[in-house]
């Protein structure tokens, strides 16, 4: 099973770096952690090139934390800053091309759900706000509609930060950015409204500022996955360096944009209400 | 599931050419489809376009009679592209299909899946590329195929389409190649168009994916090493990256290289020549060669004596054989269903410097327009 997969043979163990010996031995894989034993292991992500007083990085870290089953968990992404930590993480991770996440992961979910049919598997991507709202957007819906049994994180910083700070589809309305010389000319994209016709089984909103919260909701968000239908996780994480937030001001943002715009919101269908009714998570 | 569990499994070498066959007159939809039929694949998905519907249509069929164990009908090409990469990634054989426009609207996805290395079959009914609309038999998108990194056979007609399909899923997957094969045929004259075909046995079907014998780990989390895409560097602007996007560009024409056995083995020989020690030659591939095999009957009628290179595989390209078979030419024709006349460039380049021969810059037809017998003969012998 998956577990042995990390294992190096035994003579061979001293003369791997002490990361990885730590990630065999003190690793998340196999173990029912909380969000309360974060310090007391190896976490699936060590090191990422990502900017200083990022909301992502630290969104991101809870994240990973909260896979129910890491071993058997595979994470998508796309072109943006997400990837950056993600593909650095100890967990397999798929980049394909653009726009392509939710496509992918509907045939890696297929593939897997055929070959392991009593071992679940749980896909989940994470890409941002222009991967998923704009280029992305057709396989993010489709997939939806379709009812594929993965798990969709949005990590929407409102803009491509990854390219310089284009607009993107989850722009403010009225925000002047790369490509919106005279500011954008349309609301932000409702891909929550979205996600509700389509039917997505368990759908969140939310911001960094409550860690437990976070844990909680990508928790429940992958496990109804697995069980229920598709399920989908709005998270802002705000890029400090295009809008100007100095990083020590940072959680501060992300309070007031929680406060005045981006409050926490759950909607679940009947059937996940009734798979988390019964004591599952 | 019924049918998948009765039939039994042979090799690809007992199914390609020792186990008995019989003869239907067929289309070449149907004949594509009964080459799924004894493929044992795990996973089809479709998205319509003329002239390829029909057969993922009946691929569907084959799926409600359990002999697909998953399928469904995507968004659009790009959709359904991703999704086989997904599916390829977890190791179960998977395919699909496409035509003219629907190739080009994934060729990022198509240009991409040899660089994941990904064993999968992807069928190509030959089609116009809007625009003006037209759905015509054109084969100019196989000029973009050429520089994909997939595997590229072109049939002649159904029974190639039913054989190199099967071949295909064989070549894919072996270790050594661990590469999507694209399987194409003039649409419309071979899709369309019925002919007797010789198949083995549906009660036969080839082996299941091997996939922990390719030559990437599969996305499954179940076998070392763990594939953890520690790419950083590949991400930035450094010599390590360079280094490393070179060397794997550099492992995916080796690939090609390493493949040529293998699809020499399973479609028997990258070329067929006709008439090999006659001076003047026609070398074409798909719906071009049966055009060519009449005018050939005809020049014989007249005695002339006219040899005929079919080209099978465009990728790899049978430089060798090529260049041997032309040594002794004199004359060259390369009649084509498109344009820009991909193959004659191609012909062009491998016989640079290795033949003496005359290479006429045609005959050519396209946008849907037919190759008139009369029209090889005229080119053939334009200069006398």
């Amino acid at each position: 099973m998956a577990l042995r997969t990390l294992q190096v043979s035994p003579g061979f163990m001293r003369f791997m770096p002490k990361e990885y010996q730590d990630l065999v031995e003190k690793g998340p894989f196999g173990r029912k952690l909380k969000l309360s034993d974060l310090g007391t292991y190896k976490e699936l992500l060590e090191e990422h090139p990502m900017c200083e007083g990022c909301a992502m990085a630290f969104f991101i870290r809870l994240a990973l934390t909260a896979l129910p089953a890491p071993e058997h968990t595979v994470i998508l992404g796309t072109a943006g800053c997400g990837r950056l930590s993600l593909s650095q993480a100890a967990i397999p991770f798929v980049y394909g091309n653009y726009c392509d996440t939710n496509g992918v992961a509907t045939g890696i979910k297929r593939g897997l759900a055929l070959r392991f049919p009593d071992q679940p598997k749980d896909v989940v991507v994470m890409a941002g706000d222009g991967g998923l709202a704009d280029i992305g957007f057709s396989q993010v819906l489709h997939g939806w509609f379709r009812q594929e049994k993965f798990t969709t994180v949005m990590l929407d910083n409102e803009v491509y930060g990854n390219t310089g700070g284009q607009e993107s589809g989850m722009t403010k309305r009225g925000e002047v950015v790369k490509m919106a010389p005279v500011g954008k000319k349309f609301d932000k994209i409702d891909m929550i409204g979205l996600a509700k016709t389509a039917g997505v089984a368990y759908i969140a909103r939310l911001t960094p500022t409550n860690p437990s919260r976070i844990v909680s909701t990508i928790r429940k968000a992958v496990l109804i996955a697995r069980e229920v239908g598709p399920t989908y996780v709005q998270a802002y994480t705000s890029c400090n360096i295009e809008y100007a937030i100095p990083p020590q001001q940072v959680m501060e943002d992300a309070r007031r944009v929680e406060k005045e715009r981006y409050g926490f919101l759950e909607v679940m269908s009947e059937e996940a209400k009734a798979f988390l009714g019964g004591g599952e998570v | 599931m019924a049918n998948t569990v009765n039939q039994r499994v042979v090799t690809p070498e007992h199914l390609l050419f020792e186990a008995p066959r019989t003869k239907a007159f067929i289309t070449g939809s149907e004949a594509a489809s009964e080459a799924v039929r004894r493929a044992n694949v795990d996973i089809a998905i479709a998205y319509p376009i003329t002239p390829q519907s029909e057969t993922m249509e009946r691929i569907g069929n084959l799926f409600a009679e359990g002999y697909i164990r998953d399928y469904y009908r995507a968004e659009d090409e790009v959709g359904a592209f991703s999704a086989i990469s997904g599916a390829s990634r977890t190791g179960v054989r998977c395919m699909t299909a496409s035509s003219g426009p629907g190739l080009m609207r994934g060729l990022e996805t198509i240009a991409s899946w040899p660089g994941h290395r990904l064993p999968l079959v992807f069928l190509i009914m030959c089609r116009v590329i809007n625009a003006p609309l037209s759905i015509q038999p054109d084969n100019l998108e196989l000029d973009y195929m050429l520089t994909s990194g997939n595997i590229l056979l072109h049939g002649e007609n159904q029974q190639d389409f039913f054989d190199y399909t099967l071949a295909g899923f064989a070549i894919s997957e072996k270790c050594e190649v661990t590469l999507p094969v694209a399987v194409a045929v003039d649409g419309f004259f071979v899709t369309h168009a019925r002919a007797w075909v010789e198949m083995p046995s549906a009660e036969l079907k080839l082996p299941p994916r091997d996939c922990y014998s390719e030559a990437v780990p599969m996305i499954d989390n179940e076998n070392p090493p763990v594939r953890i895409a520690r790419d950083a560097p590949i991400q930035k602007s450094n010599f390590i990256s360079y280094q490393m996007h070179a060397a794997w560009q550099q492992e995916i024409h080796a690939a090609h290289e390493r493949s040529r056995k293998w699809v020499s083995r399973y479609i028997n020989g990258l070329v067929e020549v006709v008439n090999p020690e006659a001076e003047t030659l026609i070398v074409a591939s798909g719906s071009a060669v049966s055009q060519s095999r009449e005018a050939l009957r005809q020049a014989e009628e007249m005695g002339k004596k006219v040899g005929l290179i079919k080209v099978k595989s465009l990728r790899p390209f049978p430089t060798a054989e090529l260049r041997a078979a032309c040594r002794h030419a004199k004359r060259i024709i390369v009649p084509e269903f498109n344009c820009p006349g991909w193959l004659n460039r191609e012909v062009r380049a491998t016989l640079y410097g290795h033949s003496e021969a005359k290479i006429a810059d045609g005959p050519r037809v396209y946008g849907g327009i037919t190759m008139p017998t009369e029209l090889i003969l005229e080119w053939l012998f334009k200069s006398e």
